[in-house]
């Protein structure tokens, strides 16, 4: 694999090819903000935190660094002006749906987010897709995935699955940003708990 | 819908996981819903997880996870049939069928949706049954157009 020389704020970063932008800058030890980014799972380019500034031929334009690979000559920018703003605001509006999230309320400290700036929705899931994708590719046991979408997309556990699976795993819960993924799993379980034992009712 | 019905269907897409959403429709216009067995039967056939096939009936509004009537209602609510007294003509058909918009009656004869527009607003105001446009609908008409379903 070749070797590409990237410009990462001001610095000169060495990458191979298929690396993001992302990965170039952890090897050199740059910051930048992720939220729906896990080093086990394929990019996912949901959450957007991790935007930067590129500069190719003298154009600028916002990438998601998880997502974008790494080419010879970029010039990443990955704190300004514009992209503080950005990052505020999506923090602000992902804190409308989950306030109390201590990794929302680290970053909102450092980029001056207002968790109160919009109308509470407290949904508690920031659609990360970190338990979703976990699941699917690590323990490729499929026991939670999303339903509906838009507005009303949420999180759903599969009853009959995660009675079987979640148990003796819930890999998925450190996981979560929010606590969204244990009410849903609670949830579940309270759901499929009463099963077992109305199995001998219903032979009554 | 049994499941000899259901694994005719998927041969006949030849058991592609990639072709879900076509064995999907499929079922759905034949049955008007898709039903927990029926996907968890597509789901092994297939082998796609249940959580993706959800999250694709979920995500389209061409499946529906509820059973619906053997015809299906649209009156459109756009502006241009709004302005033409979409709103009388969507009160009769309550009238008629029982049922509100998103609901289905309990013989699962009708289903009834309220669509945006459905593209044809000199027609206003527009009903469809089945795919069939029926067009510069009177309050008093509908019952002579729902009379023909059974």
């Amino acid at each position: 694999m070749s070797e590409i020389i990237l410009q990462i704020d001001g610095r000169e970063v060495g990458a191979k090819e298929g690396m993001t932008i992302l990965e170039a800058a952890q090897s050199a030890g740059i910051v930048i903000p992720t939220l729906c980014h896990h080093e086990k799972l394929e990019p996912y380019g949901a959450c957007r935190i991790c935007s930067v500034e590129v500069e190719v031929h003298g154009w600028t334009r916002l990438v998601a660094a998880c997502v974008y690979p790494v080419e010879q000559d970029l010039v990443v920018r990955t704190r300004s002006e514009k992209l503080d703003r950005i990052r505020k605001m999506i923090l602000e509006l992902l804190l409308a749906h989950a306030p109390d999230s201590p990794q929302l309320l680290d970053l909102a400290q450092e980029y001056g987010a207002d968790k109160d700036r919009f109308e509470k929705e407290a949904s508690f899931c920031i659609h990360c897709g970190l338990c979703v994708r976990y699941c699917a590719e690590v323990k490729k046991k499929y026991a939670v995935g999303f339903v509906d979408r838009g507005t009303r997309k949420e999180i759903s556990f599969i009853p009959e699955i995660a009675a079987k699976e979640c148990w003796d795993c819930k890999e998925c819960f450190p996981l979560c940003p929010t606590s969204a993924l244990q009410a849903a799993y609670v949830l579940t379980e309270a759901l499929t708990s009463s099963s077992p034992s109305s199995e001998p009712e219903s032979e009554k | 819908m049994d499941n000899d019905r259901i694994d005719q269907i998927i041969d006949k897409h030849n058991g592609e996981a990639s072709l879900l959403i076509q064995v999907l429709l499929e079922i759905q216009s034949e049955n008007h819903w898709l039903p927990k067995e029926a996907l968890e039967r597509v789901s092994e056939k297939l082998q796609v997880p249940l959580t993706r096939i959800l999250h694709i009936a979920t995500f389209y509004k061409a499946f529906s996870l509820v059973p619906k009537g053997r015809h299906e209602i649209h009156i459109c609510v756009g502006t241009a049939c709004h302005v033409r007294g979409a709103t009388r003509v969507l009160d009769t058909v309550q009238d008629l069928t029982g049922i509100k918009p998103g609901e289905t009656d309990l013989d699962l004869k009708f289903s009834l949706e309220t669509v945006n527009c459905l593209g044809c607003c000199a027609l206003g105001p527009v009903m469809e049954v089945d795919g069939k446009t029926h067009g510069k609908m009177a309050p008093a008409e509908t019952a002579d157009v729902l009379k023909n379903y059974e």
